[in-house]
């Protein structure tokens, strides 16, 4: 009975994301950026409108990054295919990484010689820049040219994503002087996302 | 006579100190009483209570006991103290602070000679300070000096901004100000002091030693673990506002170099 009546539900969610089109939803999520501009300039994002923007941005990056880790568990254990999106949440993601660093770079400390001491004497920065170092090969490869071209190899490639994610959320908690909640949040979710993948795949190589 | 010729020199030396806004200073505030957020502050410090306030006055001293807040005020004689402010998570601020010299309310209760260190208390009223819920901190939120740099001239009680009472959120209605060290040496809200012969251990020391040490000068050469501390960004600049030069000592090096002759500020950070 509980079966029947969650697969008609989640039937029904497939049947709606069939019809709607992706390409809509990356206009819709890049409009934080330009709204986060106007915010910074006109003093919506309090007196430090720098350490805000990189923080508004980079926090929007992981919440992509767990959206796009969302996909295979959602489809697994409630059935619902997302699978269309994926791709679309990967490059969203990848696009906010790269602001988040640019305004870093640019904005927050502009002086070449700092940046790169940062980058190697920091460990939250360091763990940052590695994160989006991976995250490079994936935005490249997002596409169906290069699915095709690389076959599985594809795949294997594209669980760097778990890496990525994984350290990003681990930079959030670090660079933060306490244990803060949110921070934490992040990492367990992200860590419970990737905890739901594990069993299946036990199963699948056992079979 | 030479506390004030010291602060007249450096006031003049800097003509180009140019105070914040009074919106800078009061709603950008790291005081985790209210909130790890830096606008928390500003939006939660209205539920605490400062009035009656009184400052408890132990330990090494000849006049021991509870100081109310305003038999202070009549006793003292209160000035303007435009400053430096260092955040120790490398941004700063100018100040016009309103305050009168720590040495004086010391010499209040009388300071014995055996005394070495200051230990400063801010208030714990969780029900007031919502923060304060929050296990992370071992609260109440402690500071301490060492008894020279407690006296020294630069050392100041403040108790208004801009000519105005203090706001809450920037630790009223008396807080400390050590202008040569990181902000969180300078502990707000005050309820107690102790003179002691012991060296306290601040709460930042406590949580997180190999970060935060006692002494926690302006140092544009000692790096925090995380960040470099030779640059930082005056807040109030927007968006484009460019990192400048971290000065030794926040820029009273000619002031209070010489407390700390001989010392390895490496290793007493």
């Amino acid at each position: 009975m509980t079966i029947a009546s969650k697969s008609t539900w989640a039937d029904r969610i497939n049947g709606f994301v069939r019809k709607v089109p992706t390409w809509p939803l990356y206009i819709l999520y890049l409009l934080p950026v330009p709204w986060l501009l106007y915010l910074a300039q006109t003093g919506g994002l309090g007196r430090e409108p720098i350490k805000a923007l990189e923080h508004e941005l980079g926090e929007i990056a992981l919440q992509l990054l767990i959206f796009g880790l969302c996909i295979t568990p959602l489809r697994r254990y409630l059935g619902i295919n997302l699978l269309k999106f994926r791709r679309m949440f990967g490059l969203l993601a990848f696009t906010y990484v790269t602001l988040h660093l640019l305004v870093w770079l640019v904005l927050d400390v502009g002086i070449l010689s700092q940046i790169w001491a940062d980058i190697l004497k920091r460990p939250y920065i360091t763990i940052g820049m590695v994160s989006f170092i991976l995250l490079v090969p994936l935005a490249l490869t997002s596409n169906s040219w290069s699915v095709r071209k690389l076959g599985p190899s594809w795949r294997r490639l594209h669980q760097l994503a778990y890496v990525a994610a994984i350290l990003g959320a681990v930079h959030y908690v670090m660079l933060s002087k306490v244990w803060a909640v949110e921070p934490l949040a992040y990492l367990a979710v992200v860590l419970g996302l990737l905890a739901l993948r594990l069993p299946k795949r036990r199963q699948k190589q056992t079979a | 006579g030479v506390a004030l010729a010291g602060a007249g020199t450096a006031a003049r030396a800097e003509e180009a100190l140019e105070p914040n806004a009074w919106e800078d200073i009061t709603q950008y505030n790291n005081f985790y009483e209210f909130g790890t957020g830096k606008s928390d502050p500003a939006t939660y410090a209205s539920a605490l209570t400062t009035e009656p306030w009184s400052v408890t006055i132990d330990g090494l001293v000849d006049r021991p006991g509870d100081y109310d807040f305003k038999d202070i005020m009549a006793e003292m004689t209160v000035e303007e103290r435009i400053y430096r402010f260092r955040c120790v998570e490398a941004w700063s601020m100018v100040i016009p602070w309103n305050g009168f010299e720590l040495a004086d309310l010391l010499a209040m209760a009388g300071v014995q000679a055996q005394a070495k260190y200051v230990r400063f208390e801010t208030l714990y009223r969780p029900e007031e300070m919502r923060g304060q819920s929050s296990r992370f901190i071992d609260w109440p939120y402690v500071e301490g000096l060492r008894l020279d740099e407690a006296l020294h001239p630069l050392t100041i009680m403040a108790t208004g901004i801009y000519g105005r009472t203090i706001p809450n959120q920037n630790g009223a209605p008396i807080r400390l100000v050590v202008p040569w060290k990181y902000g969180f040496k300078s502990i707000k809200s005050i309820v107690k002091i102790t003179l002691t012969d012991e060296e306290p251990v601040n709460t930042w020391q406590a949580l997180q030693p190999s970060e935060y040490g006692f002494y926690a000068n302006v140092n544009p050469n000692v790096d925090h673990p995380r960040w470099s501390q030779a640059t930082e960004r005056k807040i109030g600049g927007g968006l484009f506002s460019p990192r400048i030069p971290t000065l030794m000592f926040n820029g009273y090096e000619e002031e209070v170099a010489s407390l700390y002759e001989g010392m390895d500020l490496t290793r007493f950070y």
